[in-house]
């Protein structure tokens, strides 16, 4: 699988909080979610933001609440992909829960910049910046969550009988 | 067999293996699954798309409506009924609505429905809060719950742990909260990313089980997958008093290997406070300006138990609150709701100037009762100080303990304990 598009930066501790603030949260529908997704920190994000874009940001991506809402809000905003230094460890199982595809990778969190066409092949490994011509080998997922994501997320998975004794 | 921390222990046993190791993704049994009514109606949704027939035990699934709840508006109302349904359907028996409800993390203790040992997750970060009590507790996502309410089970990946040893025993006006705060600001908001805090040494033993429920409460704070506490006789004995099932002990092996051990002696921890706009933002009052406030929040899944309400009001007795500090008093859950009204200090609070409110999470995530306006200060005793977190994106949450929050409402200023209260008292 790969994905390509424009890249959208934020720095260091997005939290949960800014992905979606909490006095959205009265509600479970998607796209009310995205409508709200990032707007304490940048208000014109869901303005900008097209299909197929990556999400880039610093170390801590994700910190805070539990809210699946924020992955959900950040996927059905039309995001691809998000490529962090590092990931708040509910943030990170959430995504692979419900099928929002991230990536650690230190070095392509410093370097990408702010509207780069970057584009990753999860199969390859490989993330390649199109805008800067640099290539950033990642790390494949352990065997145990690949399954999850080529399940198509966690329910898919326990359907399937993945979770079964 | 490789030496194992607390943590491990516990995620080995529920997973029937001898032993595991940090990095192993492993399935493991969990006693306990909890929702809030926020989480909880995405899990029921995603809940839905599995096949199953029920719940896997309608006794270890625990629906809590809390964030806001009493229903603040008519999409909060909308929410809180799904859960309801879905638990008069399946027969949950730990589903809790106004009336009976507290905050989700003072709750299950107080009913004895978690115990030494126990795994529990939770749609709900501060499901970490556990800890204190020896179990192993950490908050998921909805889908996370979804799938545990159907089989029962959850997938973790074996984190590696930091060691804090605890000597030592905290001055009067001190409490876990400051000790937790005072590791954030040492180890930083991802300074324990994926791990576990294990807290053990000779301080225990001089630390309340408040006190550890605070700080295992903040351990997500930093990045934290679980806090847990060696289990002693403050465990045995609270555990008893509340009811719950016989606790089973793990002790970490004395060769576990730790990522990093800290030595903290609790005798030198002061009054902390965190600055906007994150926890780890930690200072002490030798750093700490004239800060004018607007508000005051005493509650939450931190600190809204009957001891922090104790220590408030006996600052605040006597004493009015500052001209122009709105000052909301939020009691954890209905029993230290009465406790609180039977010990009095209803009546200080109120008579001091204090708005007293029915359990609830409340202004603690910028739901309802209590929001901040646009350059608004608040101190809060909560956990969280993120950008826009109690209200406007640019107000400003205060981090602190209830002692110093109590005292901050009396000054109209950001205070420590001992600039309100006589020496002596
Ligand atoms: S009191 Fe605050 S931190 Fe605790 S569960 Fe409620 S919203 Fe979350």
């Amino acid at each position: 699988m790969s994905v390509r598009g424009k890249v959208i930066k934020y720095g260091n501790n997005v939290d949960t909080d800014v992905i979606i603030p909490a006095r959205y949260l009265n509600t479970t529908d998607k796209q009310q979610l995205a409508s709200h997704c990032m707007e304490d920190i940048d208000n014109t994000f869901v303005k900008r933001v097209q299909k197929g874009d990556i999400m880039v940001a610093g170390k801590n991506f994700g910190c805070g609440s539990s809210r699946e809402h924020a992955p959900i809000a950040i996927k059905e905003s039309g995001i691809s992909l998000v490529i962090a230094k590092d990931f708040a460890r509910i943030f990170y199982r959430n995504s692979i829960n419900i099928g929002l595809p991230i990536i650690e990778c230190a070095e392509a969190s410093e370097q990408i910049n702010e509207g780069d066409e970057v584009e990753a092949d999860f199969e390859k490994g490989i993330i390649i910046n199109h805008t800067q011509n640099r290539e950033y080998r990642i790390e494949p997922f352990p065997e145990f969550i690949r399954k999850i994501i080529n399940a198509g997320g966690l329910i898919e998975a326990v359907n399937k009988g993945m979770l079964n004794d | 067999m490789k030496a194992m921390t607390m943590t491990q222990k516990i995620l080995a046993a529920h997973a029937g293996l001898e032993s595991v190791a940090a990095g192993q993704l492993i399935l493991a049994k969990t006693d306990m699954v909890l929702g809030n009514d926020i989480t909880s109606p995405v899990a029921i949704n995603e809940y839905k798309k599995i096949n199953v027939k029920s719940v896997f035990d309608k006794d270890k699934i625990a629906l809590v409506m809390d964030h806001f709840a009493p229903n603040k508006d008519i999409q909060a109302a909308q929410q809180c009924k799904l859960c309801r349904t879905f638990s008069d359907d399946n027969q949950i028996s730990n589903f809790y609505d106004t009336g009976d409800m507290g905050v989700e993390h003072a709750l299950l203790p107080e009913k004895g429905l978690v115990t030494s040992g126990d795994i529990v997750v939770g749609a709900d970060s501060h499901t970490c809060t556990y800890g204190a009590l020896g179990a192993f507790s950490t908050g998921v996502g909805s889908t996370d719950m979804a799938c545990a309410m159907a089989t029962g089970k959850a997938w973790f990946k074996v984190p590696s742990a930091i060691c804090f040893n605890l000597k030592g025993k905290l001055n009067s006006y001190v409490s876990g909260k400051d000790v937790i705060l005072h590791i954030i600001g040492m180890i930083g908001v991802s300074g324990a990313l994926y791990k576990s805090m294990e807290f053990k040494g000779p301080g225990l033993k001089n630390l309340t089980i408040d006190d550890r429920l605070c700080m295992a409460n903040m351990a997500i704070e930093a990045g934290a997958k679980n806090g847990i506490f060696e289990v002693d006789d403050i465990t045995k004995t609270y555990l008893h008093s509340v009811g719950a099932k016989e606790p089973v002990v793990y002790k970490a092996d004395k060769n576990a290997q730790y990522d990093e051990t800290y030595d903290i002696d609790l005798s030198t921890i002061q009054s902390t406070v965190a600055f906007p706009h994150l926890p780890e933002n930690a200072r002490t009052f030798d750093n700490i300006p004239e800060i004018k406030i607007d508000q005051v929040v005493i509650g939450s899944c931190t600190n809204g138990r009957l001891s922090d309400l104790i220590i408030a009001a006996k600052i605040m007795k006597g004493r009015k609150v500052a001209k122009r500090v709105r000052t909301i008093i939020i009691p954890a859950t209905q029993k230290i709701y009465l406790e609180a009204m039977e010990l009095g200090l209803l009546k200080i609070f109120i008579d001091s100037g204090c708005a007293v409110s029915t359990p609830t999470c409340g202004p603690c995530l910028g739901g309802h009762m209590g929001i901040l306006a646009k350059g608004e200060r608040a101190v809060a005793t909560t956990n969280r100080n993120f950008v826009g977190r109690m209200g406007h994106p640019e107000s400003e949450v205060y981090l602190a303990s209830p002692e110093v929050a109590a005292a901050s409402a009396i000054l109209g200023r950001i205070a420590q304990p001992l600039d309100v209260i006589k020496k002596g008292e």
